[in-house]
């Protein structure tokens, strides 16, 4: 019941910790919760999460940037987090988002980082913004083919008939959908389904920094509205083509380990798109989530190469 | 026309009806009863920026009752905070008015006809022929993105139409292999020889590819129409 699961203590993961800064961007009305780790003086990177994750996230990764000597700037993308729920969701507004939390930071380029479809959306923006970046790194989020579980709505390669009677459905569904509530146990459960990789201990940690407590139970703090799949024209090749023209040092990181929220990538369907002098990783027995499942092998990969 | 406030599901008001969309509060508005009013409706999809006629238009005909949807972001609907437009969104702001309606033949105009197309594949027993027609927003955003951009809008623009609706909008891609994929969801389900009707002049590439389908027929706009009304 939800009075117990309140009143229980959950372990904490080791090297966790909340952001040292909580702020407020707003894009074009849309309020934007961004969140920092590190001295707010230090030389900035921007870190964008993926698709139904949010800043928090990265409690434990960001830490280990910001401890090298890094301002590490995220923020909870509209609908995800502490930030507001649009009325809208598109791709064209993320980037826009995403340019409104960068149009707050010092005018010097700086490295921009993403997790899966944060990946893809700072690749977009190193393009929107050449003059901005420094760096990019990439965290398995290098689309290939259509198997792209985070990426909202409207993002897909291919459209099946039986995929828009969906998408259909869904939105005539929408009026005060809520979020299932249920305990902290509950939603670690569920979100496990999506994340096998990922320990208990951490779901269960991420429920309570991702999810509000309600009378009825938690809820993940995530528009019910934003749905996984859709229809749209997207191609991954309109990503990957962004790639090559690259001006700037890139690191490439890529778990092995195929799962469920993955992407379906392999090295062989990138390598042709890497901009000359690139940095690609494939890491073997990993999955999607490189930054949760090794946060010490990935920083240090980070940091070695912005080094 | 009597307007009230927006009501949760659905609201009925003289000849404006508003409909709910997730956060969007749609209008749709009844513009004619029409000669016969328990023919066939025919639905009107207005271009990017425009908004449903207050009377129908001398150019077209139709026997029966004529109503107009407008689109999020566009006239009297909810005009959204933030942007993120696109086609997909609009298709289901015509579904819900099709799930007010019931079967409806579609003239669109421009963003309209390209829309009146998605949503002929999506219902494609409820929208018993689509009329594609010129208007602003025809040609959407090419056939593949061009340099990405981050464009704002300026700050003394008008409430509605949205300025977001006509930037995004009109870079809204269209890959005629989309579009046809589109095309033949419809012809395929569709009992109608010819459920799509190109009348447009201008042919974009996505458009082009349409009209080149087999069962795509072309006309003028009034012998589309009076086809239709004779079903």
């Amino acid at each position: 019941m939800p009075s117990d699961s309140q009143s229980k203590i959950f372990a904490q993961p080791e090297g966790v910790r909340r952001p040292d800064r909580r702020r407020v961007v707003d894009s074009a009305g849309v309020a934007l919760s961004v969140a920092e780790w590190g001295n707010e003086h230090a030389p900035a990177m921007l870190l964008a999460h993926g698709g139904f994750d949010f800043a928090e996230t990265l409690n434990r990764f960001a830490p280990m940037l910001a401890d090298a000597g890094y301002r590490v700037v995220s923020w909870d993308q509209r609908g995800h987090g502490e930030s507001a729920w649009a009325q809208l969701y598109s791709w064209e507004a993320d980037i826009r988002d995403a340019a409104s939390v960068l149009a707050t930071l010092p005018d010097e380029p700086l490295p921009f980082i993403g997790h899966s479809k944060g990946g893809s959306m700072v690749m977009h923006l190193a393009n929107v913004a050449p003059h901005r970046v420094s760096a990019l790194v990439n965290l398995d989020g290098l689309p290939s083919g259509n198997n792209m579980s985070d990426v909202s709505e409207l993002e897909r390669t291919r459209m099946q008939r039986d995929e828009l009677d969906r998408w259909l459905a869904h939105r005539r569904t929408l009026s005060n959908k809520q979020r299932r509530p249920g305990t902290v146990e509950e939603l670690a459960e569920r979100r496990g389904r999506m994340n096998p990789r990922m320990s208990t201990e951490w779901l269960q940690y991420l429920v309570q920094v991702g999810a509000r407590h309600d009378a009825d139970g938690w809820r993940w703090k995530l528009d019910p509205t934003m749905r996984m799949g859709g229809f749209g024209p997207w191609r991954p090749e309109w990503s990957m083509l962004r790639l090559p023209g690259l001006g700037v040092p890139m690191l490439g990181v890529m778990g092995l380990e195929i799962e469920t929220m993955g992407w379906g990538s392999r090295p062989a369907d990138v390598e042709p798109y890497l901009p000359p002098g690139a940095q690609f990783e494939g890491l073997e027995g990993v999955g999607h989530f490189v930054h949760i499942e090794q946060p010490r092998l990935v920083a240090d990969l980070i940091l070695e190469f912005l080094s | 026309m009597t307007v009230s406030d927006p009501g949760s599901e659905s609201a009925i008001t003289g000849d404006l009806v508003w409909l709910r969309h997730n956060r969007i509060d749609l209008a749709l508005h009844r513009v004619a009863l029409g000669e016969d009013p328990a023919h066939r409706p025919l639905l009107l999809l207005h271009g990017l920026g425009e908004r449903t006629p207050a009377a129908v238009p001398p150019t077209v005909r139709w026997p029966g009752p004529v109503y107009g949807l407008d689109f999020t972001g566009h006239g009297s609907s909810t005009v959204p905070v933030g942007g993120g437009y696109t086609s997909e969104i609009l298709v289901g702001d015509v579904d819900a008015a099709l799930e007010h309606i019931g079967q409806v033949t579609i003239l669109g105009r421009g963003l309209g006809a390209y829309i009146g197309l998605l949503i002929a594949a999506a219902r494609p027993m409820q929208v018993c022929g689509v009329v594609m027609s010129d208007g602003p927003g025809l040609v959407g955003g090419g056939i593949h993105p061009g340099s990405p951009s981050v464009p704002f809008p300026a700050p003394w623009a008008a409430a509605s139409p949205d300025p977001f609706a006509l930037i995004e909008l009109a870079r809204d891609v269209r890959p005629p292999d989309y579009a046809q994929t589109y095309v033949r969801f419809v012809i395929d389900s569709s009992k109608l020889e010819k459920p799509i009707m190109v009348c447009a002049v201008a042919r974009p590439e996505w458009l082009a590819a349409v009209a080149a389908e087999p069962g795509v027929g072309q006309s003028t706009v009034d012998e589309a129409l009076q086809m239709y009304a004779g079903l």
